[in-house]
């Protein structure tokens, strides 16, 4: 895309109370035309309410919705130009797939030919060409959320909202509905909104990402810097599996910085972190980014020494356990310092799992530019 | 929630639209309104009903000095009392059977022990007439409470069905699991109802016990047409007295029970909490 | 579920089946025959009554006098089933859509109504519309007002208030029974409307459906099962109803129960008299044969 990113919707200081419970807590963001924006969260953080007050189901206590520059203050859901797919669906079970289809397009005042050629485009845009005689009951989970799906983009909305869309599926279908969802919106050039508790999903299609957490927004980032460069321990956690580690700041200069952990060591990196100095930080440290040694320590000292100081991102361990999941085997690893770190590590060829084992004892190093140092 | 709110209403919330309100006031006023007059009027220091000549509790010494209203109101809460036990035993059973057990013709038991929920009134009055006066010669001279035997087991006859419904329903929510766990651990049958079934149904067996007390106690068409001519329940008592005139010693024995109504609510919300009596209907 | 077959366990099976059955052949089963075969027979004497197999007593029934009289039950029972449908669906959208605490409280109300003693409701009700009642006390009230506000921009006022007859005619029979029904109905159609997935409503706003639109079309179809039910809980004891039309309506509200009840009580038509009862109780299983017939025709589809 050529064009300056435009927002479509813009969400100015909102805040929802349900009487003394805050869902969302003074939001401000703004989502680009164009974009396959992912609200991400626990359960209960208020991303849903966050999408509910778009498509105008619930009304801010406070602030604003401008979608396309148009305060939404006062508008009903049924004059607004966005379009939701229900967690469930919400397929009506009393009217076949081209009524379903067709629902809004009728009630638009759209007649005759029109409503015929235009269903039939919209099933074939999502991959049910042939179905419009099918009843609800008849189709499938997947089926039924592809007539959800048709039945709102027929509607040309401004923006599409989605909630939850992969929740209901299995694990197969989901991972092929994540990449068709992404085709769709490439195709259809509709900005997307989807709500997802699921970080892969997340990661997977989104071109932008809200962290949310406890009604506030965590992080706003795409979904690389996101994984590889969380804000905070929060999104630190909750996107992807991490190990994390409280430290001093002992060294802070604009290309390396050093912190101190009592359970990890000494870390080092290779960029500043503008902190400062002698603070409490974090820092965090993801198992496949960590290098497992059979013993013979001095390979995991010589390998770390690379890009770091003597005496940096290094430590030594005991396996204590191991879960072997096919592609990757998961160490659980106790620490000289009794702490306990998670590794992760491919396995590369047929006989890996065999090549350490419980109470091996390990070294392990990792490189510069791999841990992430957390303020807060 | 105050009548007017000031916070928006969102697009579901239709009972905060004031034409809501007000159909559901208007309706909460056609329910109540007869039931408070009458309530109120019962205090009035007046033969006619109309206007209001001053607080007494006159008419509810007379009530409870006229012997055959209590004599009435004592055989109702009687008959009442006796047809919600056999009901609910009965009933409970039936609804297990129908549950549990696959038998020949067991659609037409089915249909059959529900078909007193459908028959009307005024038939099933008919049949027992007949039934008890000309077939059973049910005799009307035993002493009390063997007197109210005929419309006892008519009332049981009318109340059953409604529990074992009202449990059946409540049973299909049953997980077996349960009782196959029950089993593993070394109950028998007996263990079982008593330790798993039984306490699973006990929020049936509420409402069905309030359902068959109230159907029993509210019953006019079939102990009228059951009941000889010597015994005299509750609401044939007042049936005759309302045709007879009006009276404010009506509204005061009216106004007991109504009382006693609310009471038996009060008390099942108790037993039960406002949540699930309002489900179990 | 798995049913277990009665040979499995016969034990348990005899302990739940016995009572149950004997109870309903007893106590049920028996008296309804007596009935159905009073009603082939004539009367010969006072109290001696014929089995003849005779179909007179269905003859007669057909007599416009009887026809006319079914044909009225039936029209005052669908006009009451209609009220009560109008009045209680808001009521049962309102309960649905109620916050949690106040819906307990709602249903509440609409049922210790139900729970309430049904000669004490038509009593009070009685009361309240007697000609010296309130409502004609209401109205005389208004009625002066308007005099009042006639005579105030110099008009001439208004005749004095005549009371009007608010009891036993029709009208009181159709008030009084909305007036006992009407929780028949509200419970059922809230259940239905409970039972509905409120993102289904939502979608048809969403789609760009109004209030109204979204209700006639994805609401009411819905609920349908729930509307049938209401309707024919609240048709079926309005057809037989027998208090209300005997105690608030005139010479000319007789419905049917009441015809009943006078071969019985007072007419000593014994066989005349079963044979009404089992022309209401077969027009019962009409109106259920067509209910399960309509259920049926959303599954063929």
């Amino acid at each position: 895309m050529t064009d300056a990113p435009r927002p479509i919707i813009q969400i100015q200081n909102v805040s929802k109370r349900f009487g003394k419970v805050t869902a969302v807590d003074n939001v401000s963001l703004d989502i680009m035309a164009g974009e396959f924006f992912v609200l991400l969260g626990p359960s209960g953080c208020g991303k849903t309410t966050l999408l509910r007050m778009i498509a105008g189901f619930e009304l801010p206590t406070e602030g604003h919705i401008l979608i396309d520059g148009q305060d939404m203050a006062g508008i009903p859901p049924n004059k607004r130009p966005v379009n939701m797919v229900f967690q469930s669906y919400a397929v009506f079970p009393h009217m076949s797939v081209a009524d379903n289809v067709a629902y809004g397009l009728k009630i638009a005042g759209v007649r005759g030919g029109e409503v015929k050629d235009r269903v039939a485009e919209a099933l074939e845009l999502v991959k049910l060409g042939g179905f419009e005689d099918r009843m609800p009951d008849q189709m499938s989970g997947g089926q039924r959320q592809r007539v959800a799906l048709a039945r709102s983009l027929i509607m040309r909305p401004k923006v599409l909202l989605l909630d939850e869309p992969l929740s209901a599926l299995d694990a197969k279908l989901r991972a092929q509905m994540q990449f068709e969802l992404a085709d769709l919106q490439d195709q259809v050039g509709i900005t997307f909104v989807t709500v997802t508790h699921d970080q892969d999903e997340a990661l997977s299609m989104a071109s932008r990402i809200a962290v949310i957490n406890k009604g506030d927004v965590a992080q706003l980032a795409g979904p690389s810097d996101l994984y590889e460069y969380p804000a905070n321990r929060f999104v630190a956690d909750f996107v992807g599996s991490v190990n994390i580690f409280e430290g001093k700041l002992t060294l802070d200069e604009p290309d390396r910085a050093a912190v101190d952990c009592p359970g990890l060591g000494r870390v080092y990196l290779n960029h500043g972190v503008t902190g400062p100095h002698g603070a409490d930080v974090w820092v965090a440290l993801r198992p496949e980014k960590i290098y497992l040694h059979v013993p013979g320590e001095g390979k995991a000292v010589r390998a770390a020494a690379q890009d770091a100081p003597e005496g940096h991102n290094f430590a030594r361990g005991t396996i204590k356990g191991m879960s072997y999941l096919g592609d990757i085997t998961l160490y659980d690893i106790e620490l000289e310092s009794g702490a306990r770190l998670r590794v992760s590590r491919p396995n590369l060829s047929r006989h890996d799992q065999e090549d350490f084992t419980w109470d091996d004892k390990v070294s392990m190093h990792w490189r510069a530019d791999s841990p992430v140092v957390l303020l807060g | 929630m105050a009548i007017f709110s000031r916070t928006p209403r969102a697009p579901l919330e239709y009972s905060r639209t004031l034409w809501m309100r007000l159909w559901v006031g208007a309706v909460m006023v056609f329910l109540y309104a007869p039931l408070v007059v009458l309530m109120i009027f019962s205090f009035n220091d007046s033969k006619r009903n109309v206007v209001w000549r001053g607080f007494t509790f006159k008419y509810y010494d007379k009530a409870l000095g006229n012997d055959v209203l209590v004599e009435a109101l004592v055989n109702s809460l009687t008959i009442a009392a006796l047809a919600t036990l056999i009901s609910l035993i009965l009933g409970a059973v039936a609804a297990v059977m129908l549950w549990r057990f696959r038998f020949p013709l067991k659609g037409a038991v089915d249909g059959t022990i529900s078909l007193p929920i459908i028959v009307p009134e005024i038939c099933m009055g008919v049949a027992f007439l007949i039934f008890f006066a000309k077939w059973l010669e049910w005799p009307t001279n035993l002493i009390w409470p063997f007197n109210l035997g005929a419309i006892i087991i008519a009332h049981i006859t009318f109340c059953f069905p409604f529990v074992t419904m009202v449990v059946r329903s409540r049973l299909a929510t049953f997980n077996r699991e349960q009782e196959e766990a029950a089993k593993d651990l070394g109950a028998g049958e007996w263990a079982v109802f008593r330790d798993v079934l039984i306490p699973h149904m006990r929020p049936a067996l509420i409402a069905g016990a309030l359902l068959s007390f109230t159907l029993s106690l509210d019953d006019f068409v079939i102990t009228y047409f059951t009941s000889g001519p010597d015994t005299i329940t509750f609401p044939v008592k007042v049936y005759s007295m309302v045709r007879f005139s009006v009276t404010p010693e009506v509204n005061a024995a009216s106004t007991l029970l109504i009382l006693l109504t609310i009471l038996l609510t009060a008390v099942a919300l108790k037993l039960q909490g406002v949540k699930a009596i309002a489900e179990t209907h | 579920m798995a049913e277990q077959d009665w040979k499995a366990n016969k034990r348990v099976f005899a302990a739940v089946s016995v009572p149950t059955l004997l109870w309903t052949l007893l106590f049920f089963v028996i008296p309804m025959a007596i009935v159905w075969f009073y009603s082939f027979g004539e009367n010969r004497g006072l109290t001696e009554i014929e089995f003849s197999g005779t179909l007179e007593n269905y003859k007669r029934a057909t007599e416009f006098l009887y026809l006319s009289i079914f044909g009225k039950s039936f029209a005052v029972a669908a006009l009451v089933t209609l009220i009560c449908l109008i009045v209680g669906f808001p009521v049962a959208m309102a309960i649905t859509f109620a916050s949690e605490k106040w819906r307990p409280w709602l249903l509440l109300g609409i049922m210790l109504p139900f729970w309430t003693n049904l000669l004490i409701r038509t009593y009070a009700l009685m009361m309240l519309l007697g000609t010296q009642g309130f409502a004609n006390k209401g109205l005389g009230a208004l009625w002066d007002g308007a005099s009042w506000l006639k005579t105030l921009v110099g008009m001439q006022p208004l005749p004095t208030w005549e009371p009007v007859q608010l009891l036993f005619n029709n009208f009181a029979v159709v008030f009084g029974l909305v007036y006992v029904h009407l929780p028949f109905m509200v419970l059922p159609l809230y259940a239905a409307l409970d039972r509905l997935d409120r993102s289904l409503i939502e979608a048809s706003l969403d789609l760009g459906a109004g209030h109204f639109r979204t209700i006639m079309r994805i609401v009411v179809p819905l609920a349908a099962p729930g509307i049938v039910a209401g309707v024919m809980i609240t048709l079926i004891p309005a057809l037989g109803a027998y208090l209300t039309p005997d105690l608030m309506g005139g010479t000319d509200s007789q419905m049917i129960a009441n015809v009943i009840e006078r071969q019985f009580k007072k007419a000593n038509d014994w066989p005349f008299g079963a044979a009404l009862s089992f022309i209401l109780i077969y027009a019962m299983f009409i109106l259920i044969a067509l209910q399960s017939m309509r259920r049926k025709v959303p599954e063929a589809r």
